[in-house]
């Protein structure tokens, strides 16, 4: 194994632009990594190292020229399988898109092939993205490289697993309802869900349209910074897409990594606390508020009441919404197709193509869906649900008049055995309670390692919330706290170590 | 189910008639509703498709501000309000050429509402209310192959053209259209016309029936006469010309009363209406309670029109049909029951372009109004949709004026026009149509006329120059009727002076 896969993307960044190494080296010495070690993490569900050596080769090239297309042109990357791929399969994690290859890119993906990183393959996620442990993947699930009987969390387990075992520097992620930030906790690694509209939703296959946002997945929150901002900015093509150029998250980290925070109010959501939530997880929590107390932070304690509600919510908003989505997979233009015997009618062939193509849990929330947007119930759940969201927005309003950042634990317990919660949806949905709430309002919210529970030695997130727009607060914030806490995930911690 | 049809007379005796008409209008926008392909029409199958039109995984619509300022242009038009916030939602239902299997349509919040359109028949006016004008979607087209029908029922199988899913629409829903009894169905009509004027005028569609960039939804009901309640409707769907439009609502008005005086109820569903019979059938069951589980449409932020676009285009609008007839009627000199009949028949825009291309007020009423509305009412179709231009009826009348052809000559050369023989000029040398004016040529067929009918000359010697008709009939029967009749008369009358 070489050493090269425990830097960080800025410092292969550096050691690339130095001449020290060549992009062909680093994507080779992460693709043994993964063929080394992918057989017991099973992140990736398509790895692309022809590919991804050939667009290496080209970055070397262009940096002998001096044409460097970006500080990261040659560092590789994972890329979540729900974004669309030219000549890649984009599967979702679904039966219903085994082999579909899309004929066009995400505007993400296109944005960091036009900036020279190699793409190494696509990360594993449960269905659709519904699910918070990558269990609901139709293709098996991704483990916990700290502990491979441990789930990764979801849905975008794999983008996480991937980040955590040194398979990648750097991946992508999408999160709707904490699927990158909780995956994040529970891997040690950072996770950023930024503010919604900032980065492109385009190629992204919608699990719910309006809560849905593409983030970066990195070890170090500098990392996250390069890669929000590359990725990040108005795209034509989403028309929720906001005009606020993204810049100046990179300097933002940068500013934090000196490690003072003085004039810095920091607010402790009180209702994200008590039952529910893990002892050892709460431990850890604490230590880092009183660390940024340490930095100089004002902390406070803050009251959210309708964040109870966000759940009930968010459960009626993601379903109605994905119900209609889903509705596209029929069987007549792409992906999966079941023809019944006999002479079946076009309505036959959807009902069985649907039938075998979409997993269990997609088929509990299109009903959910179907049900909460049908006539007469509208009012009831939908309507009320959307009414929620607007109290939240407005908690979240009221909040950050008195403070500069939310802090909350990221998940409620440390990553769960494999099967632990599969026969309990409910127990499964808790694990978003403190991370949903970002996705109704719109917010951006960033996970960090907190350490490790002095229980079962696992990783405890930390999860910072800013202001609409403001997501280079967290980049300022996040560095300060992740310089005070120091390393948590280090590759001799792993289950699949060197 | 009882098909008895009721006499008209009858229907009315015991029935009020109420109507709603919806029309479905494609805009001639360059691009699609909601992503870059060209909108045109009759490109090859699935040539003119995208990630979005196609609804691939991933991809998303982002609105067409074309197809906005023709909807707000439309509303004014159709004198309705805009409004200053409205979005689009999703209308949810399994079809295999719908490729999202959503149509993104608008709902609860329209673009334009409360507007109305005033539209005449046999001189009276009917104020028609339009309670709402949308915008959305085409879905792709589905061709079914085998069966008996044509319907997807029983075909082998079908083929779907993406080309026109995502095409723009905008669908214009009256409000019920109530009190105007026998005058029903010629209401019905009037307003689709009038309709289709206004959009021509606009050039926000080229409003072709039958290509279907027009489309109209005829729902129809009845109530005991004097009742004042509504009664169970039916929406006959795709009506495709005006003269099926007035039909439709006609034979659904008998159909009705068939069942009504029957003691049954109506059955509430959809008919296809069929042009070769007249006639409706049974399509599918419809109810108020379809679900189609509107939501708005996540993708999508909320079209806001400021108030100062609206402005700027209700400025720009072009005259309004009936300041634009009343103007016309005095230009061109024509009686009210002569403007009344040009209107009725849809023939104003025609004349119009007639009279920009160089022919008289009087003379392009001559042709749209009586040759041509002839060989349209022959084949059932619209005078706009017969295929003959105001730049070809002006082009004959040209030739007129110029004495290369008689009005029975032109009206050859409009069948020719008809038949497809290629253009005006072609027409001509293909028929040999010219009219013979060379003095040299008549002066020898008349010559020979009066030679093989000298009793005939004899009395035109004489003074009695009716029996000239004799001798120019010969003429014009030597010369295959090319000969101008006038100029015969003179030449014979100098000979036999």
């Amino acid at each position: 194994m070489s050493d090269l896969i425990l830097k960080s993307a800025a410092e292969l960044a550096d050691s690339l632009a130095a001449g020290e190494t060549t992009s062909v080296e680093l994507t080779q010495v992460h693709l043994d990594r993964i063929a080394a070690v992918d057989g017991d993490v099973h992140a990736f569900l398509h790895i692309d190292a022809e590919g991804a050596l050939s667009q290496a080769a080209a970055s070397d090239a262009r940096r002998a020229n001096g044409d460097a297309l970006h500080a990261l042109d040659g560092v590789p990357i994972a890329v979540k399988d729900v974004l669309t791929t030219i000549g890649l399969p984009t599967t979702c994690g679904s039966k219903m898109l085994e082999g579909w290859v899309p004929p066009y890119d995400a505007t993400v993906v296109k944005k960091i092939k036009d900036a020279g990183l190699p793409i190494l393959g696509k990360t594993n996620m449960d269905e659709f993205a519904m699910g918070s442990s990558t269990e609901h993947s139709a293709y098996g699930p991704t483990r916990n490289p700290w502990k491979l009987d441990r789930i990764p969390g979801g849905s975008g387990g794999g983008s996480a697993a991937a980040v955590a075992a040194y398979e990648a520097p750097l991946a992508l992620g999408t999160d709707t309802g904490g699927s990158i930030r909780q995956p994040g906790a529970v891997t040690g690694t950072v996770g950023v869900k930024p503010t919604y509209g900032s980065v492109s939703r385009y190629g992204l296959v919608a699990l719910a349209n309006s809560l849905d946002q593409v983030g970066p997945v990195t070890r170090t929150v500098l990392d996250s910074a390069l890669l929000h901002e590359l990725i990040g900015g108005h795209d034509p093509l989403d028309s929720t897409s906001t005009t606020t150029p993204v810049t100046g998250l990179v300097d933002a980290a940068r500013a934090g990594a000196t490690g003072d925070l003085k004039g810095l109010k920091v607010g402790v959501i009180k209702e994200l606390a008590g039952e529910g939530w893990a002892p050892d997880v709460m431990r850890k929590f604490n230590e880092s508020v009183d660390l940024l107390t340490k930095l100089g932070a004002d902390v406070v304690e803050v009251s959210t009441p309708s964040f109870e509600h966000a759940m009930a919510a968010y459960y009626l908003i993601l379903p109605a919404e994905c119900s209609s989505n889903l509705a596209k997979f029929d069987a007549m233009r792409y992906g999966l197709r079941v023809t019944p015997d006999g002479s079946p009618s076009a309505e036959d062939v959807m009902k069985a193509s649907r039938d075998a193509g979409f997993g269990d849990e997609v088929k509990r929330r299109i009903i959910l869906g179907t049900y909460a947007l049908s006539s007469g119930y509208y009012d009831a759940y939908y309507g009320q649900a959307q009414k929620i969201r607007t109290l939240i927005i407005e908690d979240f309003k009221e909040a950050f008049e008195q403070v500069d950042v939310l802090v909350s634990p990221t998940s409620p317990s440390t990553a769960f055995p494999l099967g632990a919660k599969l026969d309990d949806p409910l127990a499964m949905y808790m694990q978003d309670l403190a991370t949903i709430p970002a996705n109704l309002a719109g917010t951006p919210g960033i996970s960090i390692p907190a350490g490790v529970s002095d229980v079962d030695g696992l990783p405890v997130g930390v999860q910072l919330l800013a202001p609409v727009l403001e997501d280079a607060r967290l980049y300022r914030v996040g560095a300060a706290l992740e310089g005070a806490i120091g390393p948590v995930l280090s590759i001799d911690k792993l289950e699949v170590a060197r | 189910m009882t098909e008895t049809l009721v006499p008209f007379d009858e229907v009315l005796e015991k029935y009020d008639p109420a109507m709603g008409l919806e029309v479905h209008v494609e805009l001639n926008t360059n691009t699609k509703m909601f992503c870059g392909c060209p909108a045109t029409f009759g490109g090859e199958p699935n040539s003119q498709v995208c990630p979005t039109c196609l609804g691939l995984p991933g991809s998303m619509p982002v609105v067409n501000a074309k197809a906005v300022e023709s909807a707000i242009r439309i509303g004014l038009a159709l004198n309705g309000k805009i409004a200053e916030w409205c979005r689009f939602a999703r209308k949810n239902y399994f079809y295999p050429d719908m490729p999202k299997n959503f149509q993104t349509s608008q709902y609860d919040e329209p673009i334009v509402y409360d507007g109305y359109l005033d539209v005449e028949v046999e001189g009276e006016t009917y104020r028609v209310e339009i309670e709402r004008a949308h915008m959305e979607e085409d879905t792709g087209k589905t061709t079914h192959i085998g069966g008996a029908t044509g319907r997807i029922h029983g075909a082998d199988y079908s083929l779907v053209d993406y080309n026109r899913a995502g095409i723009p629409l905008i669908e214009i829903v009256t409000r019920p259209i109530l009190g105007a009894g026998a005058k029903a169905p010629q209401v019905a009509k009037a307003y689709v016309a009038a309709l289709r004027e206004i959009l021509l005028g606009l050039g926000v569609s080229d409003v072709r029936m039958d290509q279907g960039s027009m489309r109209c939804d005829v729902n129809l009901s009845l109530a005991p006469k004097g009742s004042g309640t509504l009664g169970t409707r039916t929406e006959t769907k795709n009506v495709n010309s005006l003269r099926s439009v007035e039909r439709a609502v006609r034979f659904e008005m008998s159909r009705h009363a068939g069942i009504l005086d029957a003691g049954e109820a109506i059955f509430q569903e959809t008919r296809h209406f069929h042009e070769d019979t007249g006639t409706t059938s049974a399509g599918r069951a419809k109810s108020d309670a379809d679900d189609y589980r509107y939501f708005p449409e996540p993708d999508l932020v909320p079209v806001a029109p400021s108030r100062e676009w609206v402005e700027e285009l209700r400025a720009s609008l072009p005259e309004r049909t009936a300041d634009k007839r009343a103007r016309l009627q005095v230009e061109w000199g024509y009686s009210e029951l002569e403007m009344r009949d040009v209107w009725a028949a849809g023939a104003l825009s025609l004349i119009e372009a007639t009279v920009a291309e160089g022919a008289s007020a009087q003379t392009a009423r001559k042709w749209w109004m009586a040759e041509l509305s002839r060989s349209a009412n022959d084949r059932g179709v619209e005078l706009a949709e017969l295929g003959v231009t105001p730049v070809q009826v002006a082009e004959v009348q040209k030739l007129v004026d110029a004495k290369t052809l008689t009005d029975k000559l032109a009206r050859q050369v409009f069948e020719g026009l008809l038949a497809g023989e290629g253009t005006v000029s072609e027409i001509i040398d293909a028929r040999g149509l010219a009219v013979v004016s060379d003095d040299g040529a008549l002066g020898a067929a008349v010559d020979e006329a009066i030679a093989s009918q000298p009793a005939v000359a004899e009395k035109i010697r004489g003074g009695n120059q009716a029996a000239a008709g004799a001798l120019i009939g010969a003429v014009m029967k030597a010369t295959g009727g090319k000969a101008d009749a006038k100029r015969v008369r003179e030449l014979i009358l100098e000979k036999l002076a």
